[in-house]
């Protein structure tokens, strides 16, 4: 089959690729566009540490063909860095020692991110099921749920 | 059909290092021209904090600010040799040499400083702030970038040093098996309460509280990030995670994670642990390991618990819900 000119937007921008059928977003991002804070765990929806978010909505790149974000908004963790500096929810994972080997880490931003910007001040039990398509392997998860109630009272709700 | 509670109890002494020893690690430490010192090594940072830790133990043995301390474990191929990050035995065998490479470096900058302060390298000390000072008279003073200036192009000097650790590797006597296993050794005791769900034979884990010797903590945090992670690890090898199910046939090998199982935050029990501090002998500034042990002593934690729950003993990790109902369905034929 062809391949196809896909329009959308990528943090902030509006992009055009070229990309063969069921190219997966998570592949264009690291080899086509070397985004490469996604990450690639499993390939399979499995870890979550390929989440981007699609409209706001996090979602595994790994399971997301390009052809599907035609016209729609895609963020990844480099989106929401500042130049220089980090986003609030990044500085709270470091000083929370929410991170070891930070392979989960873009992923874990992202669901937070998307979390906190649906709702700013998430119960604990909130956070755990918002967490629950991400793996991480080294800190026992309880870091990274406290860097989020953090994060949330450092944001006071506002989620940017 | 009900959910029953168990507690269970288990202990584990965890030798440091390479069982036996003769597992050298080695480290390199130079000054840059602006004062910063670093240390090149071939071990390995995959999360543990090795980089933070040893920094502060160069730091510390140096006399100058963590933040001087620059750590490189980038290349094996070129870099000085470690047997590698396993055993719990990094903090203490590579602290050890860095350490050792330290004191070499440390001897140089205290030469340079003596000659640009014109006093005997005896009279002086560091501060911990970056300066090195002449005891008793704080003002008279020279800061590492100005001394690291000075050694590199008034004096032609490198400070720099060279360290490693090996303990030498114990023989076994056939007759006897006497032999000298381990340099140090960490200790902790973990108390699981677990339920068991008798209709399912599903075991939830409520409680992992441990108790963890683990000589002297270089950084506080890093130690309980390493008891955290390994106790939800140690609960995973307890009750869910195998490559070969049915081992020895290999049928349903896990081909990804939705067969692999993991715990995710849903599995997440109640941890608790109280750290206590004997120093070692050998291990820089009294450490110990506390890495791959703390997976160690969750695993026969929670099984005692499933015993104590149900009253059969399961001697097949992981302890899966099938395991359980089969186990169940013996006792009660």
């Amino acid at each position: 089959m062809a391949s196809k000119i896909v329009t959308f937007t990528l943090n902030g921008r509006r992009i055009e690729v070229l990309v063969k059928p069921l190219t997966t977003v998570q592949t264009l991002l690291r080899d086509q566009l070397g985004l490469t804070s996604t990450k690639a765990g499993c390939k399979q929806g499995g870890c979550g540490s390929c989440t981007v978010l699609v409209n706001g909505d996090p979602m595994m790149s790994c399971l997301l063909p390009v052809e599907d974000v035609q016209g729609q908004e895609v963020t990844t963790l480099e989106g929401i860095t500042p130049t220089p500096g980090l986003h609030i929810i990044q500085e709270v994972f470091y000083e929370n020692f929410a991170i070891q080997c930070g392979y989960c880490t873009p992923g874990m931003i992202m669901v937070s991110k998307a979390l906190l910007d649906r709702n700013p001040h998430p119960g604990r039990e909130e956070i755990i099921d918002a967490l629950t398509g991400n793996y991480c392997r080294c800190t026992g998860y309880e870091p990274i749920i406290q860097a989020i109630e953090e994060a949330a009272r450092r944001m006071n709700g506002n989620g940017n | 059909m009900a959910i029953i509670k168990g507690t269970g109890i288990a202990a584990v002494n965890y030798p440091t290092g390479m069982n036996l020893g003769g597992d050298p690690s080695q480290a390199l430490i130079h000054a840059t021209t602006t004062g910063n010192f670093f240390i090149s090594l071939s071990s390995t940072d995959l999360g543990q904090g090795l980089k933070t830790v040893i920094a502060q133990i160069g730091a510390e043995a140096l006399g100058v600010p963590f933040e001087n301390v620059l750590i490189n474990t980038a290349d094996t191929d070129t870099g000085p040799h470690c047997m590698g990050t396993f055993a719990s035995r990094t903090t203490h065998r590579v602290g050890n040499a860095v350490v050792q490479a330290a004191q070499e470096a440390r001897k140089v900058m205290m030469e340079v400083a003596a000659d640009e302060l014109e006093v005997s390298p005896d009279d002086l000390e560091t501060d911990g702030q970056g300066n090195i000072r002449v005891k008793g008279s704080p003002d008279r003073s020279i800061h590492i970038i100005d001394l690291a200036l000075a050694a590199h192009f008034k004096y032609g000097k490198t400070i720099s040093g060279r360290g490693i650790y090996m303990k030498p590797k114990s023989d076994v006597d056939p007759e006897t098996g006497k032999m000298d296993p381990d340099s140090t050794e960490a200790h902790a005791c973990t108390v699981a309460e677990v339920e068991v769900d008798t209709e399912t034979g599903e075991v939830k884990v409520l409680s992992l509280k441990s108790a963890y010797e683990v000589g002297r903590q270089v950084n506080p945090a890093l130690v309980e990030g390493q008891i955290r992670g390994g106790s939800l690890m140690g609960m995973a090898h307890a009750l869910y995670e195998t490559t070969q199910p049915y081992y020895p046939a290999v049928d349903h090998m896990p081909g990804g994670f939705s067969e692999y199982v993991l715990p995710g935050p849903m599995e997440l029990p109640e941890i608790e642990s109280v750290v206590l501090e004997y120093p070692s002998v050998n291990g820089p500034y009294g450490v110990k390991g506390v890495g791959e042990m703390t997976a160690n002593s969750p695993i026969p934690a929670i099984v005692n618990a499933i015993y104590d729950a149900i009253g059969v003993r399961i001697t097949d990790l992981p302890v899966t819900p099938e395991k359980i109902l089969r186990a169940l369905e013996e006792v009660e034929i």
